[in-house]
């Protein structure tokens, strides 16, 4: 019982002597939290990014494309393809009993984004069956393109990305001028950076005949894929790939949120190390200017042990402060930050916000404290074998 | 400079601190160098390539097609000297996570426009004499220890061939040994096959390719001749957009331009905080030394000359520390780029990275140096 009486009182001495030591303290609190707040910003963008392409909607789905395709942009399907898919078992039926397929073309335009930069922009075309498949997409102004004219709806991602896309204005792309009549919201999923038009009047705009890119079906339950992909599969005529949406969109992400994770590693990894020689320095010069005090308490019958934990716990508070500094930069200055980016097997730009979840700043705090015990472990050893006698004559 | 003895003395009156100080600054500059030396050795990499050279692409997106038969058309303008072409295979190596960069060409002519890729005559000619024969480069050969004589099965996420199959074999006739330098360009890694023998064997969008390469006899003509290449398609379903090999490379890059600027605050914010350790580490450094700088003045050394030495004595540590670090980056940049293709410390960046060093010896360093200047003697004698 006395040793814990020990460290809180010696901890409690150290603590309220921080005030004192605060040009050096800072260099601890201010070291680690820029290697919080640099790990914690390059994740939530790899957090953003999967959370975009991965946001899945409410019900199971599975996607279709040709056999090796690796995304939808690469993939070609015939509308016989697309017809013999729709027969197959496993698809939920809507109340008049019509299966919930939708077959999908997928093409890539050009358009200026607001700062003039040019950029790609992913086009999909689908058929009215296409909202009741993607029930995630909701249109908030305006009207749903009506089949046979040139109308697009646009994601309010891309809306706010690229100049010229408000509702009643005119895009004149390749083939035809479309109309936007609605802008609409895809619930934080990859729909919101792109732009959707009846299928027909796409192919027909691009004279890409009566094909599709890939086929996307509602299933009746989650065993309801196993069914499905085996009917698929085992048909020879044709030469597919199925996956459920989880599956295709999480090896969509996983090339770029790979690269990122790497970048936040590494350069966090070489910051935390820069920090933990600034910790050493600053805990090393808290025990050196202590020296006296601490052969004090010595000379007076405190422990060792009590000296090395105050000197820890010193270490610790410091890393706790710096790493919620870090974790409260990162997050006013990023969480919700709107950044595009191509990549993920996407075609075009991704429109994705950052995303500092709990879970990263959870993980900042940690990264903090380990930088704290290490950057206070050894100069807590010094402080511990400090001979009293020398100590307590030095001036 | 025989003040040396006294200065290094200062440097290392406390070992432990001087030593950490130090780190911490290798640390920052290693940072700095490695990714300021992959973000330059990238930008450089772009303003390398030859000017005489254009790219032609479908107007809508660069993975469009575009007619073949455009190449004659192409001829006709005057100032073209040769066009070559390349469509993506979007092949794999066994296993779809293994993509190999694979396109087909018509080799003939890719020979002449990138006389960078060294690829002999000779090759040329077994590439016409077998018709699934490919090409590759040094680089790829060595990643999968593949020889001339090897025939290779590749799968793809594009094209299936007549058999109704997207797996495809390839002979390999030749490797070629990109010349010094070029090795960042993915072309010189590439897996090459005959277009003619391609385009038969596949099932759709025949007789079409995804880009055209196009050299000019004069570089001072590549904006009159890349419109005068547009007008060829202009209102047709093909139209093309043609840019000098530069502007197009540049405007693949941007496509990431988001995530770039993120990349440079990173940079700053890591600069920023390594630098505050230092100079603050530094500043008390000197703090507690105050009682001897008075020494000094008292045995006779003028205001002037102790601030000096003071200055000095962080210019060393900085200037040092800086050096180690930027030395470490360019073995780290050495491994790195040996992934991600081209970066190389560059002397811009050395040049760059060693005026931060000296900046941070001044602003670390000048308060102190004007503290000492300004030093009252009896009063710091006194510890006041």
């Amino acid at each position: 019982m006395s040793a814990l009486r020990q460290i809180a009182a010696v901890s409690a001495i150290n603590i309220r002597s921080l005030p004192q030591r605060i040009g050096t303290s800072s260099v601890v609190v201010i070291g680690i939290a820029g290697v919080v707040a640099v790990l914690i910003s390059v994740l939530a963008m790899s957090t953003g990014f999967i959370k975009t392409l991965q946001r899945t909607g409410p019900e199971h789905r599975a996607i279709v494309v040709r056999t090796g395709s690796s995304a939808e942009i690469v993939s070609v399907l015939t509308n016989d393809a697309a017809l013999t898919i729709a027969n197959a078992p496993g698809i939920k039926k809507d109340r008049d009993g019509r299966p919930l397929v939708s077959p999908e073309t997928l093409l890539i335009v050009n358009l200026k984004k607001k700062d003039g930069d040019d950029a790609t922009a992913p086009f999909r075309g689908f058929t009215q069956d296409g909202f009741a498949v993607h029930p995630e997409i909701r249109m908030i102004s305006g009207r749903a393109f009506r089949p046979g004219l040139t109308e697009m709806i646009v994601g309010k991602s891309a809306q706010r990305l690229y100049s010229g896309l408000d509702v009643g204005a005119q895009v004149k792309l390749r083939g035809a001028t479309w109309i936007v009549v609605g802008v609409f919201d895809g619930s934080g999923s990859s729909h919101d950076s792109e732009l959707i038009a009846d299928k027909q009047t796409l192919n027909s705009a691009y004279q890409r005949g009566n094909g599709e890119q890939s086929v996307w079906v509602v299933l009746d339950s989650q065993r309801g894929f196993q069914a499905f992909k085996d009917a698929i599969t085992t048909n020879p005529q044709l030469q597919v790939d199925v996956s459920t949406e989880e599956e295709f969109t999480a090896q969509q992400s996983s090339v770029i949120s790979t690269i990122l994770k790497i970048v936040a590693y590494v350069v966090g990894g070489i910051m935390a190390i820069g920090a933990i020689f600034g910790a050493l320095n600053t805990m090393y010069a808290a025990v050196s200017t202590r020296s006296r005090e601490i052969a004090t308490l010595r000379a007076i019958g405190f422990g060792p042990a009590p000296v090395v934990i105050s000197v820890f716990v010193e270490a610790l508070l410091l890393a706790l402060i710096g790493g919620a500094i870090g974790a409260l930069i990162a997050w006013v200055l990023f969480n919700g930050y709107s950044v595009n980016s191509a990549g993920g097997g996407f075609g075009g730009q991704l429109i994705f916000d950052l995303a500092v979840t709990p879970a990263l700043v959870g993980l900042g705090i940690t990264w903090a404290c380990v930088i704290g015990l290490i950057g206070g472990l050894f100069p807590a050893i010094r402080a511990a074998r400090l001979p009293v006698a020398t100590a307590l004559r030095a001036v | 400079m025989k003040y040396f003895m006294l200065i290094w003395a200062g440097l290392w009156r406390k070992k432990t601190r001087t030593v950490l100080t130090m780190l911490s600054i290798v640390v920052a500059f290693l940072l700095f160098g490695l990714l300021q030396g992959i973000n330059q050795g990238i930008k450089a990499g772009l303003g390398d390539t030859s000017n005489n050279r254009l790219w032609t692409t479908n107007r809508m997106s660069a993975i469009n097609s575009i007619p073949v038969s455009l190449m004659d058309r192409m001829m006709t303008v005057k100032g073209v000297r040769n066009v070559a072409h390349l469509s993506f295979f979007g092949g794999y190596f066994q296993d779809a996570k293994n993509a190999i960069p694979a396109f087909a060409t018509n080799i003939d002519k890719l020979a002449i426009i990138y006389p960078e890729l060294n690829i002999t005559q000779a090759q040329v000619a077994a590439m016409k004499a077998t018709r699934p024969g490919a090409l590759i480069g040094r680089p790829l050969a060595k990643k999968y220890g593949w020889k001339v004589g090897d025939k290779i099965p590749l799968g793809t996420t594009i094209w299936t061939n007549n058999d109704g199959s997207n797996n495809w074999a390839f002979d390999i006739v030749g490797i070629f040994d990109p010349l010094p330098g070029s090795h960042g360009n993915p072309l010189a890694s590439a897996f090459w096959i005959n277009y003619d023998y391609w385009d038969e064997a596949r099932q759709f969008d025949k007789h079409r390719i995804h880009q055209f390469f196009v050299q000019v006899d004069d570089p001072a003509h590549s904006a009159v001749i890349a419109a005068q290449i547009d007008k060829l398609t202009e209102n047709s379903f093909d139209e093309t957009r043609t840019q000098t090999e530069n502007a197009a490379l540049q405007s693949r890059l941007k496509q990431f331009a988001d995530i770039n600027f993120i990349a440079n605050a990173i940079v700053g914010a890591v600069m920023f905080t390594l630098l505050f350790l230092t100079a603050n580490t530094m500043m008390q450094s000197v703090r507690e030394r105050i009682p001897e700088l008075a020494v000094l003045k008292t045995v006779g050394f003028t205001g002037a000359k102790v601030s000096v030495l003071v200055l000095i004595e962080s210019l060393m540590l900085c200037l040092f520390a800086a050096v180690v670090g930027l030395i470490l980056s360019a073995g780290a940049i050495k491994i790195v780029g040996s992934v991600l293709g081209p970066a190389t410390l560059l002397p811009i960046v050395v040049i760059f990275g060693l005026v931060i060093a000296v900046a941070l010896a001044i602003v670390s360093g000048l308060p102190p140096a004007m503290r000492a200047q300004r030093l009252n003697i009896v009063d710091a004698l006194a510890g006041r």
